[in-house]
């Protein structure tokens, strides 16, 4: 059994109370920082000598069965050089808007990372530049599949979702910016116009 | 509204009294001058996918065209999901190991072992020497057949249609022998939590020693074919260029990252089944363009199969040794005792109604696939079913730095880049 790594006291006497708990499971050491450090932390972890997490494994999100539990956004980190593992976690209370600071900046591999993780859990990542979509369609409105609250087979009825896909807009599958850029907006057909003014586009945008 | 298009004529151009066609398409011969300035003033927008054979998959790229160059690339995916990760919520610890057959199914073995292994690491299970030996064999078997196709398709990509017939036919041997194993040539579902579905038929071993001793041939064949090739060099050198800086800002791995120059394998990084006691290289590249890629991914077919003849003679040495653990909270006893013996009923039973259930707690298993590291995250909080099972999907997150590589690139380039990252779109999607 590998024990905690030395990262956390490291961690603890950087950022003092910023840091919330920190457990090991399976061998694996896992620290707890608050939502408003999250992004100097994971930063101070990439930068710092000793530290050099300069790989992000991977980025996800965990909702546990019990309702009261807060969703946790989960980094996985990794120090090429070092061979070592970290992972760092994010509890977002489900009561207030779900927001962390996006770690774009910092990995351009939180990229995608997080817009899945925003697309699945309707986690918002502040200063994300292009927070869209990415599995499902832009104009899915149903909601966020990996929530606990989503039933398996989705919020709506088979009916619901067979009458929504032929009734879907075919022009809505090129983004606004992609109409837009090939000049195609203005040879649409007028209805096509109308509905995307009116917004046609599911309840993102 | 400005004129966007050329009009082709689509008749066949007449004739006049000299043999001259009098009618040239595209405004060549009418020199009108606003066609011209039309070409270059304007930006086409070119939709590739997601029925195309050269994404390899449902994928839909946007591409923004100047000229022939591409000034900016959006990827669309989403077309294969199946909503895995949720699926496994609902799911047994072994009835998870199904899905991920279907994930990226051009290595379903691999991805069986990453599945078993995450599970097995939560529940501190010890594996025997036999199961580790075979679960190299179905690693390193899968990434043969996951570099043959992207070898063969490739190939196709770029013109080149006989080495796809070489690598398919050499495929084909595996499958034939994954077949033999596990009675399914595609869903092989080969492990369980804490060993193995079946153990290899009498003989197999003899089928792989062929194949081992036969395939270096085929690949010095494929090297003659390619690794000189003016034409594949021409299209391949310097092509979607990604600096280790760069790779690892954006997470990319296994040989997309190795091309970079960047010496990460899992297998020798982080050790699982005993990697570390075999005897193997990594290549690694240097300058992380296409060609590298090719070089790495061929290099590695090589090691794999000196890894296959390692494991082969270990397992002379493991003959009728068992599996399976043996612990009865997550093997399922004989059939013949679960009819005779109360206890190993009961066993049987539990096992079958519940599954296995790891304690309360969570773990990243992380595992060297063909397309990069594929890893297994995965949240028990006691009960027979995850909490949370996710997927790192390495061709996800290799598919992520595609737009950086294409822009500014020419078209044409952007069907070998898009099969340089070697993608399947089923685990992208998931």
């Amino acid at each position: 059994m590998k024990s905690l790594s030395p990262s956390v006291p490291a961690l603890r006497s950087e950022f003092g109370a910023a840091v919330e708990r920190h457990q090991v499971s399976s061998g694996q050491t896992i620290a707890y920082v608050s939502r408003d450090r999250s992004h100097d932390v994971l930063a101070w972890l990439r930068d710092t000598p000793g530290q050099e997490y300069n790989y992000l494994t991977d980025v996800t999100a965990v909702e546990y069965r019990d309702p009261e539990r807060p969703l946790e956004v989960v980094y996985q980190l990794r120090s090429l050089g070092r061979k070592a593992d970290l992972r760092i976690k994010v509890a977002l209370d489900k009561r207030v808007p779900l927001e962390v600071r996006s770690v774009y900046d910092l990995w351009r591999g939180a990229d995608w990372l997080e817009r899945e993780v925003f697309d699945m859990f309707g986690v918002t990542f502040v200063g994300h530049p292009d927070l869209r979509r990415i599995l499902m369609w832009e104009t899915y409105a149903e909601g966020f599949p990996l929530r606990k609250d989503f039933p398996l087979r989705g919020h709506f009825s088979r009916a619901e979702q067979t009458r929504q896909a032929l009734a879907a807009n075919p022009e809505a599958h090129y983004s606004l910016e992609e109409l837009s850029l090939a000049d195609a907006y203005g040879e649409l057909p007028k209805d096509m116009q109308e509905r995307l003014a009116r917004g046609e586009r599911g309840f993102l945008k | 509204m400005t004129l966007r298009t050329v009009e082709m004529a689509l008749a066949t151009p007449g004739l006049d009294a000299a043999g001259f066609p009098t009618r040239v398409p595209l405004g060549v011969a009418g020199d009108e001058p606003h066609y011209r300035e039309d070409l270059g003033a304007e930006r086409m927008l070119v939709n590739i996918g997601p029925q195309h054979p050269a994404t390899h998959g449902v994928l839909r790229l946007v591409l923004e065209l100047e000229g022939e160059t591409v000034k900016r690339c959006i990827p669309h995916i989403g077309y294969l999901h199946s909503g895995f990760e949720k699926l496994g919520e609902y799911r047994h610890y072994n009835q998870i190991i199904p899905l991920t057959d279907r994930t990226d199914y051009l290595s379903p073995m691999a991805n069986n072992v990453g599945l078993a292994l995450a599970v097995e690491a939560m529940m501190s299970l010890e594996l025997t020497e036999r199961c580790k030996v075979l679960r190299v064999i179905a690693c390193e078997m899968s990434r043969i057949i996951s570099h043959l196709v992207w070898l063969g398709t490739t190939g196709i990509d770029l013109g080149a249609f006989t080495p796809f017939l070489w690598s398919f036919q050499e495929r084909e041997r595996i499958y034939n022998l994954q077949e033999a194993w596990t009675g399914a040539r595609l869903t092989t579902s080969l492990t369980r939590v804490g060993g193995l579905m079946a153990d290899i038929p009498d003989g197999w071993e003899a089928g792989l020693r062929d194949f081992t001793n036969t395939f270096p041939k085929t690949l010095q064949e494929v090297d003659t074919m390619f690794t000189r090739n003016a034409i594949w060099i021409g299209r391949t050198q310097g092509v979607g260029a990604l600096s280790a800086e760069e790779a690892i800002n954006y997470s990319l791995s296994g040989p997309m990252l190795r091309a970079s120059g960047v010496d990460y394998d899992v297998r020798k990084d982080r050790p699982y089944l005993d990697y570390e006691t075999y005897d193997f290289d990594v290549p690694v590249g240097e300058y992380g363009d296409i060609y590298d890629r090719y070089r790495v991914r061929l290099e590695e077919m090589t090691q794999s199969n000196r890894i296959l003849e390692q494991a082969l003679d270990r397992l002379s040495r493991l003959q009728g040794a068992p599996i399976n653990v043996s612990d009865p909270r997550v093997v399922l006893p004989p059939k013949s005792r679960a009819m005779s013996d109360m206890e190993a009923m009961i066993f049987h039973f539990k096992q079958v109604m519940e599954g296995v259930k790891p304690p309360a707690g969570e773990v990243y298993m992380g595992i060297e696939n063909p397309k990069g590291e594929l890893g297994y995250y995965m949240v028990s909080d006691g009960t027979s079913k995850p909490v949370r099972w996710r997927i790192r999907p390495p061709s996800f997150i290799n598919l992520a730095s595609l737009p950086t590589m294409c822009e500014g690139s020419l078209l044409s380039d952007v069907i070998a880049i898009n099969a340089s990252v070697d993608i399947v779109m089923g685990e992208v999607d998931r």
